[in-house]
């Protein structure tokens, strides 16, 4: 028998193994605020096994896009995403750090060419993209200027 | 050092460039020492444009660009000053590259802002080569250091190359101790505390194997020196002007200073310089940074004929 600390979810997903204190940006990220329409948990400071601590977040009647995938994967590269269907996990996948992001981050040098305006207040046509060098610490360089983000998780667009 | 495969390749940053394409390049740059100097006449570029794109004013480089692409026969369209561009009015990087893509075979670029170069470079399939890209990277300084280096001493491997000045700042000196590691050099950074090398430099210089000496006495650290390659210290930097006059005169270079050198050092210097050499040392054998500049043209011919194809 499981036990739930909240109540169980028909459909949905649960984002489960979130790195400690990390719950609050993965909702952020997914662009849950003031004007939720459906349930949402937020379990912070669970005990895992591993004499650590995780976060959970559960939503229900929502799955997450690519681009919520990929950002998720950047903040928390331990996740995994359960989606919920007649209350059972039909599907569980560990989330996967990409190697390259591009549009989800931007870049926090103020003279890098992807936050140039022109006089016209025009933008190069091009999206921020960066090489992540780690996740643990998250490491993310600019292909642009070659400066390392010192804070990706500030920078998140 | 046989498959060179640069046509068609963009010259963004050093660190693109494996130590074979390095030497590469510079050998090639020696054969167009004699063309560079007019010794010799070469019509290798007949029929090629290159677009000089300066969005920041350059004398040196634009210069240097625009005499290399002459020398080989070639021609080349441009702007000093981005005042007279359409930049002006709104367009785009993307946009005016993509409009010297269209007029021209190479463009060089220079441009206040870090990574305008890698930007310009994927919006054109004619090759960019980065002529500066604000605090960012300035490869073909790079280059011409190494040429000056390698042509003056004969090998860049295992000699002591002592970097002087404002090395926190200094565009020029991240890239070249990087490339002077690959090259086996052994490194001496001299410079006041508050404008030592920074932490990301060293690491990688380490990463190649080289433990750089640090020192703070220019007096102490000149002695060892195979090349002493000196920068320029700004007065910006300090807060106040006594300081500045206290620590720009420690390090700056004199025929007093010069008595602890050894006999066959040389000073390499990017130009401008404004206080840091002593104008009796240009008279000096040890003088080198006039020679320095010289050289930017020949290392530029030889990346615009291998970029553009062209191997004569
Ligand atoms: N119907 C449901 N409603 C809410 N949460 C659920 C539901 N089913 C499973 N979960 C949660 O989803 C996560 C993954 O579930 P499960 O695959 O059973 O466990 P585990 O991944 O720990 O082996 C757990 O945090 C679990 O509590
Ligand atoms: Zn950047």
């Amino acid at each position: 028998m499981r036990e739930f600390r909240v109540q169980p979810i028909r459909n949905g997903t649960v984002i489960d193994h979130i790195d400690s204190g990390k719950a609050l940006k993965v909702i952020k990220i997914m662009g849950i605020d003031e004007n939720v329409t459906s349930v949402v948990s937020v379990i912070m400071h669970v005990p895992s096994s591993k004499k650590e601590y995780k976060d959970i977040v559960k939503v229900e009647d929502r799955e997450l896009n690519p681009k919520e995938l990929e950002k998720i994967a950047l903040l928390a590269p331990n996740a995994t995403i359960n989606i919920i269907r007649d209350y059972d996990v039909v599907k569980k996948t560990k989330v996967k750090p990409p190697e390259r992001v591009a549009g989800i981050v931007r870049c926090a040098n103020p003279n890098c060419i992807t936050n140039a305006k022109t006089s016209m207040d025009t933008t190069e046509p091009v999206e921020p993209e960066f090489v992540v060098e780690s996740t643990k610490p998250l490491k993310l360089r600019c292909i642009y200027c070659d400066r390392e983000l010192e804070n990706p998780e500030e920078n998140l667009i | 050092m046989h498959m060179l495969k640069m046509k068609d390749r963009d010259v963004v940053s050093i660190g693109d460039f494996t130590l074979e394409e390095i030497e590469g390049i510079m050998d090639h740059a020696k054969k167009m020492v004699p063309i560079a100097k007019g010794e010799k006449k070469s019509k290798a570029l007949d029929g090629k444009i290159l677009s000089t794109l300066f969005f920041e004013p350059s004398t040196r480089t634009r210069l240097s660009f625009e005499s290399a692409m002459l020398r080989l026969g070639g021609e080349f369209i441009g702007f000093a000053e981005p005042s007279v561009t359409s930049a002006k009015k709104g367009e785009t990087l993307a946009d005016t590259i993509r409009m010297a893509e269209a007029y021209s075979d190479v463009i060089v670029l220079r441009h206040p802002r870090e990574g305008a170069a890698r930007l310009a470079a994927k919006f054109s399939s004619k090759p960019v080569i980065n002529a500066g890209d604000g605090a960012g990277q300035h490869p073909t300084q790079t280059l011409l250091d190494l040429f000056t280096i390698k042509t003056e001493k004969g090998k860049i491997g295992g000699m002591n190359i002592n970097l002087v000045g404002d090395l926190k700042y200094g565009r020029t000196v991240h890239s070249l101790a990087h490339a002077l590691a690959m090259f086996g050099a052994e490194l001496t950074f001299t410079a006041p505390k508050d404008l030592q090398m920074p932490e990301h430099v060293i690491n990688r210089v380490k990463e190649l194997g080289v433990r750089p000496k640090m020192e703070e006495s220019l007096e102490n650290s000149i002695e060892d020196a195979d090349v002493v390659y000196v920068t320029r210290i700004q007065k910006e930097r300090f807060a106040d002007l006594a300081e500045f006059e206290k620590v720009s005169g420690a390090y700056r270079i004199d025929m007093d200073m010069l008595e602890k050198a050894r006999e066959d050092m040389i000073i390499m210097h990017p130009l401008p310089r404004v206080n840091e050499i002593a104008p009796e040392v240009d008279s000096t054998p040890h003088a080198k940074y006039f020679v320095q500049a010289f050289n930017g043209v020949p290392v530029r011919m030889a990346l615009l004929s291998l970029v553009l194809g062209v191997r004569k």
